[in-house]
């Protein structure tokens, strides 16, 4: 079996099937990275080109670490250390960077819909690293491997999703995936984080913490991005916390044997309290873990002869 | 034309191991240092077999890894149909451990190719053996052997697949002739 698209844009293009084959390539994946030697020779000679147009630590890390554990080559381009910054378009950028003949270029992009304008003009492989507000491919798919390690499955579970919705692609992404797999999905956030029309995405919207994370079997704290408290979408950090953190109170409202996920950065002590952020329940590195895998498994997946 | 014929029944195919599991013992001179790793799919339930023979006749457990060759092929850059990645698992260290790779079926060489380089990455074992069930001989690489089941003279066009009741219910090695 194999992946019906050369890209990867979103979670919304992938079947069930596609979704579970990723997965299950992963977890065969997570051995190489516990060895000694932790690197196969499967893409000896393949070049990956990451280029990202805005910060990230963790993404840019795990894509270059999981194609350095492949054996590929990569190189990281940073649009504040490019030609960017002397106004050359994105479209010359990729042009360029197809002239030199990569095998796989990762990019992430503050407009939505950037890696889908590459897919569609470059004969490589693109994988999404975050599109603005629109989707984030790999996080959910290392949620999802997350929630199926856990739990054993993901059909069935409640998922809670708590934060901005509006403006989180790790949101997007994960509402697509896990209402893809079974699971039944509720979101809540201040009523001007939660988009008008959410439910039409197979969720329950709710506009408090507590009715979305009762007797949950995951719950998802979404990073408030700091930057909205200016445009007025909520009155300060603190009404925020006090209303929206996860904490040592609310979280006994969910299942005894519930998991916490964040997508980090960590705004410790506003949407998510330390205690919890480290605590028995938290999942957050074992996230950053299978990022690893599961960008290898989609590296291997879409890179590979011409040959059908 | 399809012709199907069984070439090893069940009592063969344990007669086989048996011995092979003797021979193994007798080669090492004993079951010190002594590890058992089945290659994904097909040497994985021969190795189990295997494991439990030796460990019966020294009275001591044998090590047993599974290694999923998938990674280290020499067609990945010119298929396009992706192999299904298994789990590697070999949860104790080859440095200076005499390792026996084993398989069902031994042909090109290069599945036993791909699993030393897969090996020599996980440590520097002392040595490594091969233990197959069946050599059906078109070796594509300078490639032999230690511990062979049986010797399987066959035609390129032929098909050979070893059953075995853990995988398709049934112990038998099986020749088909593939138009």
């Amino acid at each position: 079996m194999k992946l019906s698209s050369k890209d990867i844009l979103g979670i919304k293009e992938l079947s069930v099937e596609e979704i579970t084959l990723i997965l299950d390539t992963a977890e065969s994946f997570l051995e190489v990275s516990t060895r000694e030697i932790k690197k196969v020779p499967t893409l000896r000679g393949k070049s990956v080109i990451n280029l990202f147009y805005e910060p990230s630590t963790r993404t840019r890390t795990s894509f270059e670490i999981a194609a350095k554990r492949l054996s590929a080559d990569t190189i990281n381009i940073s649009a504040s250390t490019s030609s960017v910054v002397k106004g050359e378009t994105l479209i010359d950028t990729a042009k360029n960077l197809e002239a030199m003949n990569p095998d796989l270029i990762v990019i992430r992009h503050s407009a939505a819909g950037a890696p889908h304008m590459l897919a569609s003009l470059l004969r490589q492989s693109i994988i999404n690293a975050g599109d603005g507000a629109h989707e984030h491919p790999t996080q959910a798919l290392l949620d999802m491997m997350t929630i199926r390690s856990r739990k054993g499955r993901i059909a069935g579970l409640k998922v809670a999703i708590v934060g901005d919705i509006s403006h989180s692609r790790v949101a997007r992404s994960n509402i697509h995936g896990l209402t893809k797999m079974g699971a039944h999905v509720v979101v809540a956030g201040p009523a001007t984080m939660l988009p008008r029309d959410v439910e039409k995405l197979g969720v329950v919207a709710h506009s408090r913490i507590a009715e979305a994370i009762k007797d949950a079997d995951v719950i998802m704290m979404l990073r408030i991005q700091t930057e909205r408290e200016k445009q007025n979408l909520f009155p300060s950090l603190r009404e925020y916390a006090q209303y929206f953190s996860l904490n040592r109170t609310n979280i006994a409202l969910a299942r005894e044997d519930c998991i916490v996920m964040h997508p980090g950065p960590v705004n410790r002590g506003i949407e998510i309290s330390p205690d919890i952020a480290d605590g028995p329940h938290s999942v957050i590195l074992d996230q950053v873990t299978n990022g690893v895998a599961v960008r290898m498994a989609l590296l291997y997946l879409l890179t590979g002869g011409s040959n059908p | 034309m399809e012709q199907k014929k069984v070439v090893m029944d069940a009592e063969g195919i344990d007669r086989s191991l048996t011995r092979i599991a003797s021979e193994i013992l007798e080669k090492n001179k004993g079951g010190e240092e002594l590890v058992l790793v089945g290659i994904r799919t097909g040497g994985v339930f021969l190795a189990e077999r295997l494991q439990k023979k030796i460990s019966r006749i020294e009275g001591k457990e044998i090590p047993f890894g599974i290694l999923d060759i998938t990674l280290y092929r020499d067609d990945l850059s010119t298929s396009h149909r992706k192999p299904r990645l298994g789990k590697t698992d070999i949860p104790f260290s080859l440095d200076g451990r005499k390792v026996v790779l084993v398989d069902d079926v031994l042909f090109t060489g290069r599945t036993i190719r791909a699993a030393m380089d897969a090996l020599i990455d996980f440590g520097r074992p002392k040595s490594i053996q091969l233990a197959v069930l069946i050599d059906r001989g078109h070796r594509e690489l300078p490639i032999r052997a230690d511990f062979v089941g049986k010797n399987l003279p066959s035609s390129l066009w032929q098909a050979v697949s070893v059953n075995l009741t853990e995988k398709n219910g049934k112990d038998e090695v099986v020749i088909e002739e593939n138009a």
